[in-house]
């Protein structure tokens, strides 16, 4: 098939059309994925083709949502349970760090869990403290657990596509701001293999390291910092776990500059995992420390203009930049 | 209103007097302008994010109030205009919170679903469904160890009834004998699902049996129904016999949220609600009736609604957007 235009949201919904036609064990749970068509609209139809079978509407019970596709999973089943908003997972971290993580190894290797959870989060929609979060870092910390963040169209797909055929759990995190981001999907041909890293712009002097729908403002802000001479490379990691470090180093050895760019908070999050390992692997290769461009650590305030500066933009990317490598300060820094 | 409807409000309105009464007709008709205005502010683009409107509910948590003592608490979910309003708060900081302005209950931080008052008894507004559960039974338990009399009413969705820790709690509630009313207001569906299609049992007033926690089905469409309900509810938490659960046979009329399509029923259905068993409606016919008051007090009552619901909404739309450093405060406090 030719390439196509559409949005991260249809090529979300085409992934799990073509997976469940190849593959009869794939079902779909969760809350208003069937009649209404999913809340933010990726299983919209499904049901019509599917049917109520393979399309399952569930209570408002996420426990046991999560758990009973765990248990479906350990018998070989391929479930893909729907998160409404990634904030509910504290709802499910039993099922998904005790269970699901933990069952391939605690029994020897005997079992898998080959489930996809797949959920959203992110900032942008006044929806406050509690369905905005971004929080990858929870799951990241377990090991036993995938973790794909797909800012692309292609790789909403194809991410998808891949995550249902692995052997082992999935979080599939995608962003409530680029449900309705247009691109190029080619359902041939991937951007990359699973767990590689994607340069999405070529640049000498300095690697932005970034995922999600950061990598939207990480590259305006390349845009911003050419005009002004500086050249950034951007790094989109798409899978956080397994995490391709290898394409990492290597452009920062080059660029000998490297910044990381999360709209998860600061402390604890994983930008301090990434400039960790940054500092490890190219650490007499840097001409500066590792910066690192993150949400405030604060809950998600619902004022507009509070919540677009509770998360980082395309400006304070550039001037972060423009400091690591020009040591030109911002003139509210001055 | 159909005659039976009338003699239904007739016999259950016997124990209010007529200022009760007009109050309940007042602060019915308050939650309604009110979610009428919040709505047309939404379509205006004043209001963003989540807006979930009480239109249809409005004799529950009115019923409730009528029934409640001071220094009863209230809890619920998202859906809390309505529980605000009439626990007493400010029509002004709801309406400002919900435009996200500094003059907002929670300083614009919080937004539609997150609001609190200690003064009037409202612990929120709470956004992850079926949370405040657990919350309210330990409000109740801060009732029963300060022996203060008082009772919690927490309020929870048809949806939000098949949480585990909604039973967690009932357990816990019953083996202590905490002072709670759990409300279950089902309005029939939780978003798009219907409650047939979420639940096994749908005699949601039951759900308490294997804990030994009494309930009760309620025509939470009347005010003087839920009024006398909950108050022999409330009597039972308040003498010490534990917790108990009303579920209030409810309907809300709006979508979910603001971005609902509404594909799940059908507009036959919402309208036969309104035209037969509107709230408000209804209890309007039983005060024209009865004779608890006449037109021209019914339209002085309207019309100082109207001047609240104006005054708020003027208010929410003058009063600035937070200060930029608001950002970092009330996160933790200095220790
Ligand atoms: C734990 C959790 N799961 C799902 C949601 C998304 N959600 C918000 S409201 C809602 C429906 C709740 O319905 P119900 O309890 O009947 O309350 P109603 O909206 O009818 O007042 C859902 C699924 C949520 N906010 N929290
Ligand atoms: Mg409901």
């Amino acid at each position: 098939m030719s390439a196509i235009e559409t949005t991260y949201r249809e090529a979300l919904r085409q992934a799990l059309i073509d997976a469940m036609n190849e593959d009869p064990d794939i079902v779909v749970l969760g809350e208003e994925v069937g009649l209404y068509g999913g809340a933010y609209g990726v299983t919209k139809g499904l049901i019509d083709q599917f049917g109520p079978e393979r399309i399952l509407d569930t209570p408002i019970s996420e426990a046991a949502i999560v758990g009973a596709a765990v248990g479906a999973a350990m018998s070989g089943l391929r479930p893909v349970a729907e998160l409404m908003y990634v904030d509910f997972v504290g709802i499910v971290m039993d099922q998904l760090a005790n269970q699901a993580a933990k069952i391939r190894y605690m029994f020897g290797g005997q079992i898998g869990v080959p489930m996809v959870l797949r959920s959203q989060g992110g900032t942008g929609r006044s929806a406050a403290a509690q369905h905005s979060q971004s929080l990858e870092a929870w799951m990241a910390h377990v090991p036993g657990l995938r973790l794909a963040m797909p800012a692309t169209v292609n790789d909403a797909y194809h991410l998808l596509r891949h995550a249902l055929t692995l052997p082992d759990p999935v979080v599939f995190l995608e962003h409530k701001g680029l449900y309705v981001q247009k691109g190029t999907l080619d359902t041939a041909q991937p951007d990359a293999p699973w767990g590689k890293a994607v340069v999405r712009r070529a640049g000498h002097d300095l690697t932005i390291v970034t995922y999600s729908k950061m990598l939207l403002e990480s590259l305006a802000a390349a845009e911003q910092l050419a005009a002004q001479g500086v050249s950034a490379e951007v790094i989109d990691l798409r899978t956080l776990n397994p995490l391709d470090e290898e394409t990492v180093a290597n452009s920062v050895r080059r660029t000998h500059r490297a910044m990381v760019v999360t709209e998860a908070h600061l402390t604890g999050g994983f930008s301090a995992e990434l400039s960790a390992r940054i500092h490890e692997s190219c650490f007499d290769h840097l001409e500066e420390p590792v910066a690192r461009v993150a949400g405030e650590d604060i809950p998600i305030p619902v004022s507009p203009p509070l919540e677009r500066n509770a998360v980082p933009n395309a400006q304070l990317i550039t001037e972060t930049g423009l400091w690591l490598v020009q040591r030109k300060a911002p003139a509210w820094a001055l | 209103m159909a005659k039976s409807a009338q003699s239904r409000a007739a016999k259950s309105g016997g124990d209010s007097t007529p200022e009760e009464i007009l109050t309940y007709y007042r602060d019915m008709l308050l939650i309604r302008r009110f979610e009428e205005k919040a709505g047309q502010l939404y379509g205006m683009g004043l209001i963003g994010g989540f807006c979930h409107l009480y239109i249809g509910q409005e004799a529950v948590v009115v019923g409730m109030q009528a029934a409640a003592e001071q220094g009863d608490t209230v809890i619920t979910s998202y859906r809390d205009h309505g529980h605000m309003l009439a626990c007493g708060m400010d029509a002004k900081g709801v309406m400002a919170e919900l435009t996200g302005r500094r003059g907002g209950y929670s300083k614009g931080k919080g937004g539609s679903m997150h609001m609190f008052s200690r003064e009037k008894g409202f612990y929120g507004g709470h956004g992850i469904v079926g949370s405040q559960v657990p919350l309210g039974t330990g409000l109740g338990f801060a009732h029963s160890y300060r022996e203060d009399g008082k009772v919690t009413m927490c309020y929870l969705g048809d949806g939000a009834i098949n949480q585990g820790q909604v039973y967690e709690s009932f357990n816990m509630a019953a083996l202590w004998k905490l002072p709670v009313v759990y409300v279950i207001e089902n309005n029939k569906y939780a978003m798009g699902t219907s409650v047939q299609r979420s639940s096994a049992g749908t005699e949601l007033y039951k759900r308490g049996v294997a804990y030994g926690i009494p309930g009760e089905r309620v025509d939470g469409m009347d005010v003087m129904s839920v009024r006398k309900t909950g108050a022999a509810a409330l009597a039972h938490a308040r003498e010490g016999k534990g917790p108990f659960i009303l579920e209030m046979m409810t309907y809300r009329y709006r979508g979910h949220s603001m971005s609902d399509p509404a594909k799940y029923r059908s507009k036959e259905e919402v309208a036969k609600m309104r035209q037969e068993h509107d709230p408000i409606d209804r209890l309007r016919e039983y005060i024209l009736s009865n004779k608890v008051a006449d037109e021209a007090k019914l339209k002085d009552i309207d019309r100082e609604i109207k001047d609240i619901v104006s005054a708020a909404t003027e208010f929410a739309q003058q009063s600035p957007e937070p200060d930029p450093s608001e950002l970092w405060t009330d996160v933790l406090l200095e220790a």
